[in-house]
């Protein structure tokens, strides 16, 4: 057995493919590893669209929010503040306070003001309008990032797929129990809102339908416990949970979970006015449109400190202050997609297709065996540095294993042997034009070559189509026959070239080309 | 140990006649199950949702069935066994966007009763998700097509190129009519599955091209049919043999691979067979219907090798004045 360059080539590759397969392989502790595809571990997987629409209308809501801060700390008289999808409107009562709300309205960023006379007509451009849609996607790509990076699950992604729309996978789901939890938490809006109860037609609450109370600038909302219990509040909110720094969960004296949360300077200032001119009246504290509670000021409050209670478990109130202190969701989101995979059918895929590989690996190995002798032996050879190459290039990438492919493997060992039937055929053959064993060996291997390029750069370029307009696991079957093929070339053309070239003088003194190639001495002659 | 031992050429061309007219009935019989029975979109380009139910018993499908129809959000649901008669899936036209509320947790409420079983699998996709899914998967068969066409042109010469590509539209084409025939599941492993078929039975066509140009090359003959015979002859052990070694892997994908992966095996088996029948019988008369010319071939070689011929002196005799 002599060396030669493919044959030293060839055990490196082999001494690569054994030395970083290993990690996965044995499932080590340390080094990189390929990691399994949702399918296969069993997880979640979500595609989710925002309503971005609402996005707009919450915006004209909070401009109109600050309109209301400015004209109250300035003792400016307003009639009819209303905000609607994608407007607010108000009137001033003295002409005189024009020039100071021209002012405030300058600096709201992408406002388009309509006047007339004393009349007010807030929209947003166009520009703004997409731009308030845009930041909405990124805002809950980061708000769900965060959710999800203190909920505590391994690895989560969160990442934009295409303009529009967030992928969110989540592998270390196991139950249902938890997925629906991992939902919750995604989805929950967890919209702060400190909004002033309307003293002056409380009463009539219960009497009162939703289009009357808009007449007023009202809005009613049911309370979060017990839901036949009504609140009359005012249309524009007093804060939202924009102004919100800090939500952390605590217990009250009767030992139930609270949640407190703190306000930032701003937000403080607002607050601190606002209770200051209302004491004696309610302010409810609502959260995604129910009233958690409404209680009465009685005194001004600085500080920014505030308190919710309701009647949660300590894992809800754990979860909720989560989504508080991550930030509200500026637009609804909603599913486009969603795929999850109990963890037992994953292991049973892995089963099932280890089966199909091994199989389909033995079947392959027998009959080159069988057909060919020390050649079909020597590509078998190749065929296991093949695979334990792929694993190990998957490995170093870090690539992810699907169940689709976990079949491209399989598949693979199909294709990568095809290289060895060319290159044998071609060398038989020329043995039986009665070439001597060198000349059959290079001319068979440069005759191949041509051939299995042209062949593989074909299916390598329908796998890389497949990888650009695949999804998720089908992107795995692409990129595991891209890497099959690749390393084949290694593999199954150079690797037994290199043997046979240093084989060459014994399969010559053997004078026994039938063990060798598995031909027929008769057709030799 | 050898299967193929005749030394004499086979007479392919001289047959491809009859070739021609069971792959024109194929095709056209596949067109017309398109057309009639259609595809069985799964959900992944249909949209829907799925929910597979594992029982720790066989699935008392009957029960489930009149449960579930109490229910509105099962209205029209399917229920079908999938694999082992413990194993069930519901199949919904529908999706829902509400992220709050999932089919999974309803339909375990629903199902309280039937028995002892386990949630495994819940698939929703959106019809957006759906629509874009199908395009995307079109342009990406195109596409690839599109690819190999210009690659193969440029390794061959265009009438190879378009005959290979009218031989994958012939075998994509009959693996289509064969799943509107079993009404199998198309969902996204169908076309990855698809995909693979182009590519592989790709393979097997080069190859026999690659030798039909070797003895184009080689041939002092001008008559491109024997040359066909003789390189199909000469190939036909190999194309044989490694579609039985991809022919092995693909069967025990399909059979032991799990029900999971059953259409994609499905699908390849098919794929697998036909290629290796339209790299024989249809790519290469093809070739010689389209007009390819030996003479004209040569003379075009020639003329590159002249060429070749002249820029290499001209090389030469500026390598010889610089120095």
């Amino acid at each position: 057995m002599k060396l030669n360059f493919r044959l030293v080539i060839f055990i490196l590759a082999i001494g690569f493919g054994v030395f970083f397969s290993m990690p996965s392989l044995l499932n080590t502790e340390k080094g990189a590893k390929i990691t399994l595809g949702l399918d296969l571990q069993g997880g979640l997987h979500m595609l989710l669209g925002v309503k971005t629409e609402e996005a707009v209308g919450s915006r004209m809501k909070s401009i109109a929010a600050s309109v209301k801060h400015f004209t109250d700390h300035n003792d400016i008289l307003l009639d009819t503040l209303s905000a609607s999808e994608d407007e607010v409107k108000f009137a001033i009562l003295d002409p005189d306070d024009a020039p100071a709300i021209d002012t405030m309205l300058k600096e709201i960023e992408g406002a388009v003001v309509n006047y007339s006379g004393e009349n007010y007509a807030l929209t947003l451009s166009a520009e703004s309008i997409e731009k308030t849609k845009k930041e909405a996607i990124s805002q809950a790509i980061e708000t769900i990032r965060n959710r999800l990076d203190q909920f505590g699950l391994a690895e989560p992604t969160v990442a934009r797929q295409g303009s529009d729309k967030i992928l969110v996978e989540l592998p270390g789901i196991k139950t249902q129990e938890e997925e629906q939890r991992a939902r919750e938490l995604i989805s929950r809006a967890a919209k702060l809102e400190l909004i002033a109860v309307d003293e002056d037609r409380a009463m009539r609450v219960y009497n009162m339908t939703d289009a009357q109370a808009a007449q007023y600038g009202d809005i009613i909302l049911e309370e979060n416990e017990r839901p036949e219990v009504k609140y009359l509040l005012k249309e524009i909110p007093i804060l939202d949970g924009g102004l919100l720094t800090n939500a952390t969960v605590a217990f009250d004296q009767n030992n139930r979970p609270v949640i407190n949360f703190a306000l930032n300077s701003e937000g403080a200032q607002i607050f601190g006015d606002f209770t200051g001119k209302n004491v004696g009246k309610r302010m409810a504290i609502v959260l995604d449109g129910k009233v958690y509670s409404a209680p009465v000021i009685n005194e001004r409050i600085g500080g920014g400190h505030v308190q919710v209670s309701g009647n949660y478990t300590v894992n809800e109130a754990n979860d909720l202050a989560i989504a508080l202190g991550s930030g509200a969701l500026l637009a609804p989101i909603y599913i486009m997609e969603k795929r999850s995979v109990g963890p037992s059918l994953g292991a049973e895929s892995i089963r099932n297709s280890m089966v199909a590989l091994i199989g389909g690996f033995a079947l392959v190995f027998i009959f080159m065996m069988v057909y060919y002798k020390m050649a079909g032996v020597i590509a078998n050879i190749a065929l296991v540095a093949n695979l334990f190459l792929i694993l190990a290039v998957m490995s170093l990438f870090g690539a992810t294993l699907t169940l689709p492919g976990m079949a491209g493997i399989v598949l693979t060992v199909g294709m990568a042997v095809d290289a060895n039937v060319i290159i044998s055929e071609r060398i038989r053959e020329l043995l039986y034009e009665g070439k001597s064993l060198h000349k059959a060996i290079e001319e068979g291997y440069a005759n191949a070559m041509r051939a299995i390029l042209d062949a593989n750069i074909t299916t390598l370029i329908a796998a890389v189509v497949l990888y650009a307009y695949g999804t998720g696991a089908i992107k795995g079957f692409a990129i595991t026959i891209s890497i099959g093929i690749l390393a084949s070339m290694l593999t199954a053309i150079l690797g037994t070239h290199g043997i046979y070239n240093s084989l060459e003088s014994k399969i010559n003194k053997s004078k026994n080309p039938a063990f060798w190639f598995g031909i027929s001495k008769k057709r030799l002659g | 140990m050898e299967f193929f031992k005749q030394t004499k050429t086979i007479g392919f061309m001289g047959r491809s006649k009859i070739a021609m007219i069971i792959s024109v009935i194929l095709v056209l019989g596949s067109y017309g199950l398109l057309i009639t029975k259609g595809l069985n979109y799964g959900v992944d380009f249909a949209g829907g949702t799925i929910v597979q139910v594992q029982y720790t018993q066989d699935a008392p499908i009957d029960v489930m069935r009149k449960q579930l129809s109490s229910n509105a959000m099962f209205k029209g649901a399917s229920i079908t066994e999938f694999g082992s008669p413990d194993e069930v899936i519901i199949r919904l036209k529908t999706s829902s966007k509400d992220i709050s509320q999932d089919v999974g947790d309803v339909t375990r409420e629903a199902l309280q009763g039937t028995g002892e079983f386990k949630i495994r699998r819940v698939d929703i996709v959106g019809p957006k998700v759906g629509n874009e899914l199908r395009e995307k998967g079109v342009m990406s068969l195109l596409l690839a097509m599109l690819g190999i066409l210009i690659y193969v042109a440029f390794r061959f010469e265009w009438r190879f190129a378009v005959a290979s590509i009218i031989a994958l539209v012939h075998d994509v084409s009959i693996a289509l009519g064969a799943l509107a025939l079993t009404q199998i599941d198309v969902n996204l492993d169908v076309l990855a599955a698809l995909l693979t078929i182009l590519g592989y039975s790709l393979n097997d066509t080069i190859i026999v091209f690659d030798r039909i140009r070797e003895g184009i090359t080689d041939t002092k003959s001008s008559n491109l049919s024997d040359v066909i015979d003789e390189s199909v002859t000469k190939t036909l052990s190999r194309t044989t043999l490694t579609s039985l070694t991809t022919f092995f892997v693909v069967l025990t994908l399909f059979m032991f691979g799990g029900e999971i992966i059953h259409s994609f095996g499905f699908t390849l088996l098919v794929g697998v067979v036909v290629g290796t029948y339209s790299s024989i019988f249809v790519a290469s008369p093809i070739l010689m219907w389209l007009g390819f010319d030996i003479k004209n071939f040569h003379g075009k070689l020639a003329e590159k090798a002249k060429r070749e011929a002249e820029k290499e002196k001209m090389r030469a005799q500026f390598e010889q004045g610089t120095i």
